[in-house]
């Protein structure tokens, strides 16, 4: 080794109750499975309440009833609700808790609402952190009224507003089916569902698709519903542009047989399915792997959750997009493998049954991935002026001439010699579609482009937080 | 199948130092191969805070950052690309009498140096400078000290050195240097090279290279502890130190505020970080200082790793040991500046064997000389 005065040197503590970062399906179930074996778990989570994004709770004095928001899902979404507030007494809870870095054996923590910040020692670490939005921008994207499929949503089921009295959605995934029914559902005015998939690769992957006959099901119903009632859903679109003067005020595309068309509407939700949301297991050190499934770096894992990393689990979608059922089951096999790492004795049986339909849930994903697939195209045909990153206005055109001297790709140089991915965001809406822009520029594939760093603060932070303790231990349950 | 390669000079490491000096050895006509292990200006040549200055350096180390401040004015010239410098000043602030006695003393120390200093006092630093609130007692001002991007300008010196006629290449790690009794033989994972100079640039690696050849040096990583903002409203004109260390800042025209101060943390043999500790301690710092901070946003921070040696010199020196080979490392905290005058040094010494600058205070066997060991 190098010497140094200032050398990371931070044993694992010996002792310490579990942490779990993330209180989203696969957090709640880690945490439920570790209570259920004797261990008092820290669940620390950004939101104010716990059940993540796609079971995200509402603000109090909210009217809608679980059914509305949640549709199929309520009795999912009640089920881990109420069993986050049954086991909540038992737990060490913390929301409106950032994470903001992790060092060694230390999270630092920011606490939201007072602004304060302290560090938290972990022995044993779920994180169960999530995705975010998978953003492909189309010309006109940063004008007002234009959200990514998950904000559209999030704006209905915590705000209980709509992004906009009149909408269009667009993209690809099983996400744009669903936000538009709930939207349409809830008494919004849908004018159009613009799939970029050709309605050809439904069929092609609806074999494959039976593997999970009930989620299927809900798809064939959410589109014959949009059907039924008279939405227009188009497939194998291409998207040119929103226009608009002040705010966005139509989506122009191209439909399957060529021919421009253009839809009037105040809002438009976008978006292409989701991406891991990586950084604090890559700032935990955790090895990643490039995943062609999701056409990015993930963290490694075993068949147990397990990181390349002692005693850090990855649960749910942090880890690859396996959707929220999965997030469950993910959480209560981490949950397991660290039982078991610390000697306590687990369910055999129960853990072969998990990963076995973690399994099938791995082929569903395969079936959705032909049914949707990726826009290959969207990079080559992104002009020139398109604003890639937007919190550095940086466009299509000036990462094609930055990628053009620097054959060897490796998106941390490009973002050095041009700022893309250098703002607030710090990659995680634009990494996606720069990965691709540079990789069509340079012929590529696309894991030959690399991977932003992490780098820490994970999410900004307040220059003028105050610092309660440096290193708190967390306490023993 | 390994490839053969001969050449005149093999500089060990593409960061601002050895392609500064492939730059001017090409200048100089001579032939040239920048080695890399990852890619050029990655590490701390490209990471570090981007001050252009030379207030506060050593007396020793003065003429040679001077040579250099030759070279920065006409950067464009040299390589063509100014990135982003500029010469906005350096203004070193003092929140103590004891801390502006020592700005003072520096100043008359230094007053034939061509630095130009301009000392000012509370009230006149208040009108002129409206920063820093009360604790501020004084300052001194060194006009023509800057400011530039270091993830721009590092990599452009080994482009520069390339379009010179340097061949460079990168993600090439060094495996062995050997020496035949005639020449050196340089190998790399494809390549043997055969050279009659090597350079050792190899910065925060440097010590290992050095000690394999016979000369060992009490360097140690020390990784700068660098953070920045979200864009402001521009409002910091100058690149901003306090006396006696702690903070130093500067605003990019961008307007994110750039900054450092206190150790970060070295990961492994190759990374470094920011630390918590350290972030802590920056952030009131910061605020106090520029209140205009108050309500902004800190969103990455960073550190690399970078060698530093216990007097806070460098060392640029011919080996003590091996004919034919030189030394340029240990710049831990200031070598950004000086980068242009290193590899114009090296350039003339291997060139004509001797240094028109001053730099024997920066000899290799300076640590195994009895009389200068601490």
């Amino acid at each position: 080794m190098i010497g140094s005065d200032f050398y990371l040197d931070d044993p694992r503590p010996a002792d310490g109750p579990p942490v779990i970062v993330g209180a989203g399906p696969a957090g709640i179930r880690a945490a439920q499975t570790l209570l259920a074996h004797g261990l008092r778990p820290v669940v620390i989570d950004e939101a104010p309440k716990a059940g993540g994004q796609i079971y995200r709770r509402q603000p109090d004095g909210f009217g809608r009833t679980p059914k509305d928001l949640y549709g199929f899902e309520a009795g999912r979404a009640s089920d881990l609700h109420q069993t986050f507030d049954r086991l909540r007494p038992q737990l060490d809870y913390r929301p409106d808790t950032l994470v903001w870095n992790a060092q060694g054996h230390s999270l630092d923590l920011l606490h939201t609402a007072q602004r304060t910040a302290d560090s938290l020692r972990w022995r044993d670490l779920i994180v169960a952190t999530g995705a975010t939005d998978r953003v492909l921008p189309v010309p006109g994207w940063t004008l007002p009224g234009v959200y990514t499929l998950g904000g559209a949503q999030v704006a209905l089921k915590y705000q209980g507003c709509a992004i906009g009295d009149a909408v269009v959605f667009a993209g690809t995934g099983p996400l744009l089916y669903l936000v538009a029914y709930q939207y349409a559902k809830a008494g919004g005015r849908v004018l159009a569902v613009l799939d970029t998939a050709p309605a050809v690769q439904r069929y092609k992957a609806a074999p494959a698709m039976l593997a999970q006959p009930t989620v299927a099901a809900k798809g064939v119903y959410f589109l014959s519903w949009l059907m039924f009632h008279d939405v227009p859903v188009h497939h194998g679109v291409q998207l040119l542009r929103a226009e608009g003067a002040d705010r966005v005020q139509a989506m122009v595309w191209k439909d399957a047989q060529g021919a421009e068309q253009r839809t009037n509407c105040s809002a438009i939700g976008l978006g292409y399915a989701l991406r891991p949301e990586t950084q604090l297991a890559d700032l935990l050190g955790c090895e990643f792997a490039f995943a062609p499934l999701h056409r990015c770096y993930v963290p490694q894992i075993d068949a147990d959750r397990r990181s390349s990393v002692p005693g850090v689990y990855l649960a749910g979608d942090g880890a690859g997009i396996m959707g929220a059922d999965a997030a469950e089951i993910s959480g209560e096999l981490a949950a397991l493998a660290l039982l078991q790492d610390r000697g306590i004795k687990t369910d055999a049986a129960r853990q072969a049954k998990l990963r076995q339909q973690l399994d099938k849930t791995q082929q569903f994903r395969q079936a959705l991935e032909v049914a949707f697939p990726f826009p290959d195209d969207w990079a080559a045909r992104a002009p020139d002026e398109l604003v890639v990153c937007r919190c550095e206005n940086i466009t299509a055109g000036e990462l094609r001439s930055t990628a053009a001297s620097q054959p060897q790709g490796d998106i941390n140089r490009i973002k050095a010699l041009c700022r893309v991915g250098m703002g607030r965001c710090q990659g995680r809406m634009c990494g996606v579609a720069a990965t691709e822009i540079l990789a069509d520029t340079l012929q590529v594939p696309v894991a030959q482009i690399g991977r932003i760093r992490g780098q820490a603060p994970i999410k900004p932070l307040p220059l003028d937080m105050t610092v309660v303790s440096a290193d708190q231990e967390a306490s023993h349950g | 199948m390994v490839k053969q390669l001969g050449t005149e000079v093999v500089v060990i490491g593409g960061g601002i130092m050895g392609a500064s000096t492939a730059l001017f050895l090409r200048q100089r006509g001579i032939q040239v191969v920048v080695l890399e292990r990852d890619l050029c200006g990655s590490r701390s040549s490209g990471v570090n805070f981007g001050g252009v200055r030379r207030q506060g350096r050593s007396l020793a180390m003065l003429p040679l950052s001077q040579r250099a401040h030759q070279h920065w004015g006409r950067l464009t010239a040299l390589i063509g690309t100014e990135a982003e410098y500029e010469r906005s000043g350096h203004f070193k602030i003092a929140r103590s009498e004891a801390d502006m006695d020592s700005l003072v003393r520096y100043a008359e120390k230094t007053r034939d140096c061509g630095l130009d200093l301009q000392l000012l006092d509370g009230a006149a630093l208040h009108k002129r400078f409206p920063i820093g609130g009360a604790q501020v007692v004084g300052g001194s001002f060194c006009p023509d000290d800057g400011q530039a991007n270091p993830r721009l300008l590092s990599p452009a010196f080994a482009t520069a050195a390339a379009r010179a006629g340097a061949q460079v290449f990168e993600h090439t790690p060094v495996l062995e240097v050997a020496h035949n009794g005639q020449r050196f033989v340089v190998r790399t994972p494809d390549m043997e090279i055969r050279a009659n100079v090597v350079v050792n640039a190899a910065g925060a690696w440097a010590g290992q290279f050095a000690e394999q050849c016979g000369e060992p040096v009490p360097m140690r990583i020390r990784p700068p502890a660098m953070g920045v903002t979200e864009p402001l409203p521009f409002f910091l004109h100058w690149s901003l130190g306090v006396e006696g260390g702690s903070i130093y800042c500067r605003q990019v025209r961008r307007g994110n505020v750039v900054f450092g101060g206190g150790p970060g943390l070295v990961l492994d043999d190759t990374r470094a970080r920011n630390r918590h500790t350290t972030v802590w301690a920056q952030l009131p710092q910061l605020v106090e200082l520029l209140p205009q901070l108050k309500n902004a946003q800190l969103i990455r921070t960073w550190s690399g790793n970078e060698g530093a040696l216990p007097d806070h010199e460098p060392i640029i020196s011919e080996s003590s040991r091996q004919a034919g080979l030189y030394h340029a490392f240990g710049f831990a905290g200031g070598g950004f500046q000086l980068g242009p005058g290193v590899g114009d040094v090296m350039a003339e010494l291997i060139a004509q064997g001797r240094s028109s600058t001053p730099i024997d205070a920066f000899r290799i066997d300076r640590f195994s000389d009895p009389a200068c060991s601490t």
